[in-house]
């Protein structure tokens, strides 16, 4: 707002370009001139092995006895095993099916983060995707042969542990911190001891007890799925460790936004899901987004209980004696493949972030 | 409205009856034996030192506080831990809050609908139509799509105001409305709370302004620690105040 009597001055010009840049940033002063120079030593000593090592010494052809004899990377490993690497145990000659299962659930996972997709449409080609995906993993109908999920592995593996590991540990997650906060001490107390046992314990040793403990309870001859068994064990510990985010979040808000929802006569529920959590929940976006992180590649561990992921279908390749010096080459193959994964998810967090942000401003 | 559950009361009786209220946090006494009876359409001024109990007071009649002795009526309904009573007590009772507490991630137009269209079930266009209605009456409907973050102190709190019109409320309480704003923005809210004042609105503001108590208050009630320690028309109030704790708290604050 400018008033018409004072006279606006300019404001001083900011001088630009690379080389002021470097100035400004890089050497201004002794102390930052002498990191700036220490971290160029180290880049100097650093880059060219590795370059070396992984383009110009590597080699592309798969082929052990090229490789033994080189003195770069073998990259050849994964040309010739990227297929046991990506599907794991999933029947060979069957493995274009979790091929396309993956790239459906891919699509609608893209659709989904898309505003302009959010519609009923879109709950529509979930049903059918979640369908479509089902046939082709375990098959057993139009002639597709049957496989058991104890033989699903690799990144589709991975995928389906992670995507039901987020959506169905969010909203319990959510009912877990609302019950933390309750004035019901049945409740609370319930809570809290699951919050509490459930994140005192490592991940490792829950799913261990899913797969060995839980059958010494159940009665003779009933059997849980090995996979659904490690599924529910990672969508019940995300979960504990999400509630405590949240309630992070719900512990944020001014006490002023619940007695403004109680004194408009909003019921309890009313409250919580029109005013308290959609502040709350966009409050904690990344501490939220960083436990989805985590847990995606927490899905890794499990191996232990003899599910081949990812990670897990990498050493099962590493496990051929011609191949075995080559296993690093196979963890970078995997390191990069996780790594855009997680990258994809944190940069989507930044824009629903934005997105939340729009319009409004303090 | 007609709340024909409550046993509703014939015009004489008073709308808000506070009897021996007694209030404690943990072991310090904040409410004691607080009588206080409001008629309709009266307007009365709260004023009193701070941590006199006066918030805490106006708080209690939409229950946002517990009160542990005593009774309290509102609107012919006694307000004790039913939640049928609370919710009916809260839909006819507004509240203005000294830090306006609108909702930040709705917009000024939903800030106002969202309790008419979900409280009292009114259609979405009706309540907007009801909502633009009390935003030109704060002189502030060019702002209806923006967000509350965007406005000034002044404007919010006009806005808050026309939040808790929107439910038609029978009662307005206003606890210390103008103590948040900065000081060219208090003229704007206190003309809007005149108005509604001179509309024949029940209403109770703790407040400090004493020009406000002067041009519209029926009754200036003067609390100091938990007690209520003097009542008196604020003519009388102002000009022959009879307690020496009321003449202290006067010669500090005029």
């Amino acid at each position: 707002m400018s008033d018409a009597r004072t006279t606006s001055r300019a404001a001083p010009v900011v001088q630009t370009g690379p080389v002021q840049w470097a100035k400004e940033n890089l050497f201004n002063g002794p102390v930052n001139t002498a990191l700036t120079l220490i971290s160029l030593y180290v880049l100097w000593l650093a880059i060219p092995p590795l370059v070396n090592w992984a383009l110009i010494d590597a080699v592309f052809t798969p082929d052990p006895a090229t490789c033994k004899a080189a003195s770069g990377a073998c990259w050849g490993f994964i040309t010739e095993k990227y297929r046991l690497m990506l599907s794991g145990t999933y029947p060979y000659e069957q493995q274009w099916r979790p091929v396309v299962a993956m790239v459906v659930l891919l699509g609608l996972i893209g659709m989904s983060m898309n505003s302009r997709f959010w519609n009923i449409w879109l709950a529509a080609y979930w049903v059918v995707g979640i369908v479509v995906m089902g046939v082709l993993m375990w098959g057993g109908v139009l002639g597709l042969p049957y496989v058991e999920n104890a033989k699903w592995g690799g990144l589709p593996l991975t995928l389906i542990l992670a995507v039901n590991g987020i959506v169905f540990s969010f909203p319990l997650a959510i009912a877990l911190a609302l019950g933390r906060r309750s004035n019901m001490p049945a409740i609370r107390a319930v809570c809290v001891t699951f919050i509490e046992l459930v994140r005192g314990v490592p991940l490792i040793t829950v799913l261990f007890m899913a797969s060995l403990m839980l059958p010494l309870f159940l009665p003779e001859g009933m059997t849980i799925d090995k996979l659904l068994r490690a599924q529910v064990g990672i969508i019940l510990f995300t979960a504990a460790y999400e509630a405590e985010v949240i309630r992070g979040g719900l512990q944020a808000l001014p006490r002023g936004q619940f007695e403004a929802g109680d004194s408009l006569g909003l019921s309890y529920w009313q409250k919580t899901g029109l005013i308290i959590l959609p502040q709350a929940l966009k409050l904690v976006i990344p501490p939220m987004v960083n436990t989805f992180i985590s847990m995606f590649k927490d899905t890794s561990l499990v191996i232990i209980i003899g599910l081949f992921d990812l990670l897990g279908s990498v050493r099962l390749a590493a496990n051929d004696p011609m191949w075995r010096p080559f296993y690093v080459e196979g963890l970078v193959f995997v390191a990069v493949i996780y790594f855009i994964f997680c990258y994809t998810i944190a940069r989507y967090s930044e824009h629903v972030e934005r997105l939340a942000r729009k319009g409004e401003r303090r | 409205m007609n709340e024909t559950q409550t046993g509703a009361t014939d015009g004489n009786d008073p709308i808000i009856e506070l009897r021996k209220l007694n209030k404690w946090y943990g072991s310090f006494h904040v409410l004691r034996d607080i009588d206080l009876s409001v008629a309709r359409q009266e307007r009365i001024v709260v004023c009193g030192p701070s941590g006199s109990g006066k918030s805490t007071m106006i708080r209690c009649i939409n229950k946002l506080e517990d009160y542990q002795g005593g009774e309290l009526h509102v609107d012919g309904t006694l307000l004790n831990d039913d939640v049928k009573n609370i919710d009916h007590v809260r839909r006819e009772v507004g509240m203005v809050f000294q830090h306006f507490n609108l909702f930040p991630h709705l917009t000024i137009l939903q800030n106002l609908t969202l309790a008419p269209v979900w409280v009292r079930k009114l259609p979405k266009k009706e309540a907007e139509d009801t909502a633009m209605h009390y935003l030109a009456r704060v002189k502030i409907a060019e702002q209806a799509k923006k967000y509350p973050g965007q406005l000034s102190g002044g404007q919010q709190q006009r806005v808050a105001i026309a939040r808790s019109l929107c439910m038609n409320p029978r009662i307005m309480l206003f606890d210390e409305p103008t103590s948040a704003l900065d000081p060219e923005m208090i003229k704007e809210v206190l003309d809007v709370m005149v108005e509604l004042a001179r509309e024949g609105m029940t209403m109770i503001c703790v407040t400090h302004e004493m020009g406000f108590a002067k041009e519209v208050a029926d009754r200036v009630v003067f609390m100091d620690a938990g007690e209520i320690v003097e009542q008196a028309p604020p003519d009388r109030f102002f000009d022959n105040p009879s307690s020496e704790r009321t003449k202290l708290f006067l010669s500090q604050i005029l």
